[in-house]
């Protein structure tokens, strides 16, 4: 099934920007994930594909300053989703490639012209130490 | 069904002798069903005479619009149904995010623009799109926003005997890394499009002239015959032609199209064709 275009348009953004960025639907399922997102999970998306949820907040556990691992519904993208609203919050993650890095998320609803629900976007920026 | 185009090319109408045999008017298609059901696609210059040759047992018209750009409503205040009392005309279109189809169409149908309300036209209702699929006679009618700025939508449209897709104003290509095309479920308009014994879709642009229009919301012969590749349509009309492109100049570039893509076949989008659907 085609996605909405709001979404494909999302990918086709993603495509052309040097932030990483990930593009989720409305079940929390991952979508897309730009090349730049690519260097932060250390898999390229042509190898992994979408992934359900349960699976992406598996293989991606980010942290908190203390190094606790930040519950899945307590990211920002899960915020976004169950609670259709914007969120944000500075984390550490640790990539496939072993290397933790400290990023800052924006997440954002992303809701059609008839407001419909359609998913959700997080943009990480690696924070400057 | 059967499938009249009234009014093929985009942007503005563009008559002249140059353009005698594609037709200068803007967008608007007939699809007259076995039942005598009629629907026209979108609502450009070339409806003012679609209006003109609707049967006297006409009851019900439904207008389908893609979108509200000009040179898709321009011809709806001159279009006879409208005034006709025996006549009940439904006009679909998308709606914005914060004005309903009706706000959005009065804008155009009101002074001082044009001399008539369309509050005043008792016998119109509007209906907004995307919508889950709906019935019109014997039509089973798919909708979905696709690529082109500002809400746009394509058009589905299934009866017993086939399956006719209208995208009059899309850009499927937008955004293509080097040309590659993704997913089937990443490709706009494929939902709309998949399998359609004829697909009307956009070609106004030249592969040169599309460098200098990226973004505009148009395809190229070549991004529309890939487009019918990829969705496994079995005719392709080339629609909404340039109005800078004469009759030689579509000529050759359909012969291009088709000599490049030859397992597509083709058809040219001219003013007056007809098809048959399934018959």
């Amino acid at each position: 099934m085609t996605h909405p275009i709001q979404i494909i348009l999302l990918r086709q953004l993603a495509g052309y920007l040097s932030v990483p960025l990930f593009l989720v639907d409305p079940k929390g399922d991952l979508l897309f994930y730009n090349e730049p997102a690519e260097v932060i999970l250390g898999q390229r998306f042509e190898e992994t594909g979408a992934m359900s949820a349960d699976v992406w907040s598996s293989v991606f556990v980010p942290e908190d300053e203390h190094g606790n691992p930040i519950p899945p519904r307590t990211g920002p993208l899960s915020i976004s989703i169950a609670e259709r609203r914007p969120s944000h919050r500075r984390l550490f993650i640790r990539g496939f490639d072993g290397v933790v890095r400290h990023v800052e998320v924006a997440a954002i609803p992303i809701v059609g012209l008839q407001g419909d629900f359609l998913g959700a976007a997080a943009l990480f920026w690696e924070v400057s130490e | 069904m059967r499938i009249t185009l009234f009014g093929t090319r985009g942007s503005i109408a563009a008559p002249g002798p140059e353009t005698n045999r594609y037709g200068g008017n803007t967008s608007a298609v007939e699809v007259l069903g076995k039942d005598g059901t009629v629907l026209v696609l979108d609502a450009g210059t070339g409806i003012r005479r679609l209006g003109a040759q609707v049967l006297p047992c006409t009851t019900r018209i439904d207008i389908l619009l893609t979108h509200l750009h000009m040179d898709h409503i321009q011809g709806l205040g001159f279009f006879d149904p409208l005034y006709d009392p025996k006549i009940d005309v439904h006009i679909w279109g998308p709606a914005s995010s914060v004005l309903t189809l009706e706000a959005r169409l009065s804008r155009y149908l009101s002074p001082p623009l044009f001399p008539v309300h369309l509050r005043d036209l008792s016998r119109v209702v509007c209906h907004e799109v995307p919508r889950p699929p709906f019935h019109v006679g014997p039509f089973r009618i798919s909708t979905s926003l696709v690529c082109h700025p500002g809400p746009t939508v394509g058009y589905r449209i299934e009866a017993e005997e086939g399956v006719a897709t209208y995208l009059s104003d899309h850009e499927p290509a937008l955004g293509l890394k080097n040309g590659q095309w993704p997913a089937a479920e990443w490709i706009s308009g494929y939902d709309l499009a998949m399998n359609a014994d004829l697909l009307i879709h956009d070609a106004q642009f030249t592969d040169d002239e599309y460098q200098r229009c990226v973004g505009w919301g148009h395809s190229t012969y070549r991004h529309a015959f890939e487009f019918a590749r990829q969705v496994g349509a079995k005719q392709i009309v080339p629609f909404h032609h340039d109005p800078s492109h004469d009759d030689e100049m579509l000529d050759r570039l359909l012969d291009g199209a088709v000599k490049t893509f030859k397992s597509i076949c083709a058809a040219a989008g001219r003013e007056g064709t007809a098809f048959d659907v399934g018959g």
